[in-house]
């Protein structure tokens, strides 16, 4: 797992999924000949690509984004999932690594205990529950912290250019080049692992990501007509970068940082499970560690855990994608 | 211009560039090692069981471990020049060594692991579309953002659950039967039914990723004048899809393979850490939970290296595949 | 005798526009037609019609394509792909981009003649040099095993025409085979073209909005205005008596044919407002450009009259200049 293939994943689905607004049209009945070819008009007819920036029109980005049935679900699940982490510890105020029951009850067998005990008779659905807590925060957090840094060193690199690029391109690139889990394992055995280490790990290596494509907006937007008026008017590097660029260099950014969150609660699970996460929290990791021993008896103690992370991810993931589809704008093909 | 002329110089570009990297992973690598809580002499003295201060002074001073830091940053380097990545006392052999062993086992693993993301996403790709913007297409999409959704550690154990524990088919863990001594076929078959399960864990949160990048890049290839033309002259879809299409198509996919070591690396340490693979990752969480950090970091090293190489060795598959590049 | 192709009646539709309304028109054998328009006419979808090769949201809606006998229209998938390449092949405006750039333009050329003579890898590569040869691309034996990116644009188009004449096409369309191509270029394409065309016996659809192109290679041209065919004559009629007064206003606009009009002598016309006001035309799609309109043209579009043997044209309201003293279509 690699915040690396993160940035990629998305950056490379720009040719967006056919919403239902915009359905191709029946195949004829040749399917090889379906393709609609760019250039069937003579040159002079094609339309011009404007060179301009493209104004993202937030209100249209909205509307598009809560047209999409599968970003509306993840966006209802991820909600659902916050209130759950909210309300945990008002709904279940005990520490869910107290014993409460019986031992190995299964999801079921004991009203008391709808998602049964684990080896230690403690309560799975209060231990997933309360596991959704240290994940958003992990999660939320991480990003939120790698994304500013990020965002600074890619914007500083792209704007400013020459020496101040190539010394931050090497640095991108060291990031870039050792295997983030690996680090992330080395920095929080280093660190001692608890989670305001993990948090700040995490942080360190999903920043080059952001890093990388905020430096790839800011050297195309410096370029535009819009940037040049600023400078021309006096305005000082800092105003310009925060007030001029970084607005119209947001959207690839916003799409990124819903797929480091899921980055962030995947990695955290990963910690969690190998023992490298906070010993004092649950978490949904740790859950799956611990009942690793058991897979031949009770493996519904593997099983619902993770079941919670992928569908948190997956929900983040389909925000994710929907931004994608609102936020970038299509290729037009002229027909 | 020939291929090799060509390849030629895309190596040597990749290889200057790397160099500073390297250098600066190397640099960090050390810094990360003086920050490890403890030494080599609390190691050494934790294995013995307790040491009084003299003797740890008089350890520190003989590996130079009380050196200013530059010193050691030089005695550090001299080591790599030479190959050597440290000692462990708790495997008891040169952590180079250590790793020697290990590494055939991930390489494999990962290799096996990369195949298969590779060969199910291209098709899953090229099935999404061809059938763009309809029903099949959002099916399959749905179904790769799920891969790329689930933990590698945890479809890991549900794969043992389902094909291990219930089914009985294939084995839960190592790498072969212990104590057999088959040979030629039948060793290839025992191995390789030992590495489906782990491989697989490794590749499904790639297949997502291929299949959405052949997507892509199909759909973009499918819309350039030198697919109408292939058309023209009468190929069917079938030709112009597998001569025309994917030969272009598939040239940004082999150059996101490459990128996708570094996450390999990673996704290794919990799959092989769940199969009880003999491989690198597998080390990496010993060497965790031993609180070896001469193992851990020169893990961390060789796996920086390995990207580099992964990275150039990808440069030039792609000079290869597209004759447009290093032709000035 | 019967013509080679005999389009009838053709009307291809888009969801929400008519590109192409009741086009036909004839080739022979061994001739060249040009079809000429500005872009928006519908002339490249005419052509990509002829091949079945159209863009997936268009729709032949009425007509037929007759070559050699058979309804094009009317073939299944298989029997189409064989007569692309062999016995209909086309030829593209743009020869940067319409060849494949990781595969040599020896395998590119050779492909056709596996696909559709069955020549072995060897076979197939020396016709391939042999090709290149006809279309005089010099040092063919060096040269095919050449990428794309390695090729001018003008050699690229001949490599294009190689490929399409690989298998001795009885039709052969251009799209605007030299728009993209230096003037100087131009000259050599289109006599190449010309050569092969007389070697293999073969009949050139030509699309171009270049005039000049018209005057020297047409046996026989069709102008299309808005999808619909508006004049067909010989070149030299059209050039001295052009009777639809949109080839009037294209003749007026075009510099190089007046060869002895000076600058000074007059300002061009050009011919006000632009093709897309024809959208919604329930008579001539002209009418709103043309300065004869009348209440009528918008009543009923003009259906084509016959003037004068081998003319065509479709405004009720024309006549000769010649008969007319001072007419000029040249207004001064």
């Amino acid at each position: 797992m690699s915040s690396t293939d993160i940035g990629t994943f998305h950056s490379v689905a720009r040719t967006p999924y056919a919403s239902s607004a915009e359905a191709e049209p029946p195949v004829t009945s040749n399917p090889a000949d379906g393709p609609a070819w760019s250039n069937v008009k003579a040159p002079d007819a094609r339309s011009q690509q404007s060179s301009t920036v493209t104004v993202t029109n937030g209100r249209r980005a909205l509307k598009v984004f809560l047209s999409n049935p599968n970003a509306l679900f993840g966006t209802s699940f991820l909600v659902f999932v916050i209130v759950i982490a909210l309300l945990a510890p008002v709904l279940y105020p005990d520490d869910p690594l107290s014993m409460v029951g019986r031992p190995f009850l299964w999801p079921g067998q004991d009203s008391a205990f709808p998602l049964g005990t684990d080896s230690l008779g403690r309560d799975v659905l209060s231990g997933i529950l309360h596991g959704s807590r240290i994940s958003l925060f992990v999660g939320l957090t991480a990003t939120a912290l790698g994304l500013t840094f990020g965002v600074l060193v890619g914007s500083l690199a792209g704007y400013f250019g020459g020496w101040v690029d190539d010394v931050l391109v090497r640095l991108i690139e060291i990031f870039q080049t050792l295997p983030s889990f690996v680090l992330l394992v080395v920095l929080v055995a280093i660190a001692q692992p608890s989670a305001t280490t993990v948090t700040l790990a995490i942080a360190v290596i999903s920043w080059p990501t952001v890093a990388r494509l905020t430096r790839a907006e800011f050297r195309a937007i410096r370029e535009k007509d819009f940037v040049m008026a600023a400078r021309s008017l006096g305005y000082g590097h800092a105003r310009i970068i925060f007030r001029e660029i970084l607005p119209n260099a947001l959207p690839p950014i916003i799409v990124t940082s819903s797929v480091m969150v899921a980055t962030a609660i995947l990695m955290e699970s990963a910690l969690s499970f190998m023992g490298l996460g906070d010993p004092n929290v649950v978490s949904w990791g740790s859950m799956i560690g611990t009942g690793r021993e058991l897979v031949r008896t009770a493996w519904y103690l593997t099983a619902l855990p993770g079941l919670a992370i992928v569908f948190t991810v997956l929900a983040l993931n389909l925000i994710g994608d929907g931004l994608n589809d609102a936020l970038n704008p299509r290729f037009s093909q002229d027909r | 211009m020939p291929a090799l002329v060509r390849i030629g110089r895309t190596l040597r570009r990749t290889l200057l560039q790397a160099i500073p990297t390297m250098l600066g992973i190397v640099i960090l690598n050390f810094f990360l090692l003086q920050l490890a809580p403890g030494d080599a002499a609390d190691v050494m003295a934790g294995e013995a069981g307790s040491a009084t201060e003299e003797s740890m002074a008089a350890l520190r001073s003989r590996f130079g471990l009380d050196n200013p830091v530059l010193v050691q940053l030089m005695h550090y380097l001299n080591n790599l020049a030479h190959f050597s990545l440290g000692f462990s006392p708790r495997y008891g052999m040169p952590v180079a060594d250590l790793i020697g062993q290990r590494l055939p086992g991930t390489l494999t693993l990962m290799a096996v692991a990369l195949v298969i993301a590779i060969c199910l996403g291209v098709v899953l790709g090229s099935l999404m579309a061809t059938f763009a913007g309809r029903l099949p297409d959002r099916l399959l999409s749905i179904f790769s953002l799920l891969f790329y959704s689930i933990p590698s550690f945890w479809i890991g154990l549900m794969l043992i659950i389902f094909f291990s524990v219930k089914l009985g088919w294939l084995p839960s863990g190592g790498s072969g039967t212990i104590g057999s001594r088959l040979t030629g076929w039948s060793a290839f078959v025992d191995k390789a039914r030992y590495m489906v399960l782990p491989a697989t864990s490794l590749a499904l949160f790639y297949v997502a990723i291929y299949a959405r990048l052949t997507r892509a890049s199909m759909l973009e290839v499918k819309n350039q004048d030198f697919v109408r033309t292939a058309y023209a002259k009468g190929l069917t879809p079938f030709g112009v899809t597998a001569r025309h299409i994917l030969r272009n198509a598939l040239i940004p996919i082999t150059t996101m393979a490459g990128m996708h070591i570094g996450g390999m690396l990673g996704g290794a340490v919990v799959v092989e850490t769940v199969y009880s693979w003999p491989g690198l990752g597998r080390l990496a969480f010993e060497a965790v939970m031993g609180r070896d950090f001469t193992v851990l970091l020169g893990i961390l090293l060789l796996s920086s290296l390995l990207v580099i190489i992964a990275n150039a060795v990808v440069d030039l598959v792609h000079a290869w595949l597209d004759p447009r590049i290093g032709a000035r | 005798m019967a013509p080679l192709l005999h389009v009838d009646n053709l009307t291809i539709r888009f969801p929400r526009a008519e590109p192409v309304s009741n086009l036909s028109f004839e080739i022979a054998e061994g001739e060249t037609l040009a079809i000429v328009g500005e872009s928006g006419s519908g002339k490249s979808l005419t052509a990509l019609a002829l091949m079945q090769l159209l863009p997936r949201a268009a729709k032949v809606a009425s007509g037929r394509i007759r070559f050699n006998g058979r309804d094009l229209l009317q073939l299944d998938a298989r029997e189409m792909r064989r007569l692309r390449g062999s016995e209909i092949a086309m030829i593209f405006q743009e020869p940067m981009t319409s060849l494949n750039p990781v595969m040599t333009i020896g395998r590119q050329i050779a492909e056709v003649l596996k696909v559709h003579e069955r020549l072995s890898g060897r076979a197939a590569r020396k016709r391939a040099i042999e090709l290149l040869e006809l279309v005089r691309i010099p040092a063919p034996e060096k040269r095919v095993d050449d990428y794309p990116h390695q090729l001018s644009g003008g050699m690229r188009q001949r490599v294009m025409i190689a490929m399409a004449v690989a298998c001795k096409p009885k039709l052969l369309i251009a799209d605007e085979p030299t728009t993209a191509l230096d003037v100087t270029i131009q000259a050599q394409v289109l006599d190449l073209l010309d050569t092969l065309r007389r070697e293999l016996q073969m009949a050139v659809v030509l699309i171009t909005h270049d005039l000049g192109v018209v005057s020297q290679w047409a046996d026989k041209v069709v102008v299309m205005y808005a999808g619909r065919k508006v004049e067909q004559a010989l070149p030299g009629d059209l050039f001295n008596d052009p009777l639809h007064p949109y080839t009037r206003g294209l003749l007026a606009a075009s510099p190089r044919l007046k060869n002895d009009f000076h600058y000074r002598d007059g300002a061009l016309t050009e011919i006000p407002g632009s093709i897309v006001s024809a959208a919604g035309e329930a008579g001539c799609p002209f009418r709103p450009r043309c300065d004869q309109a009348r209440a009528s043209c918008g009543q009923r579009v003009p259906q084509l009259t016959i003037p004068a043997p081998d003319r065509l044209v479709a405004c009720p309201f024309t006549s000769s200049i010649k008969a007319v003293p001072h007419a000029a279509a040249f207004s001064l």
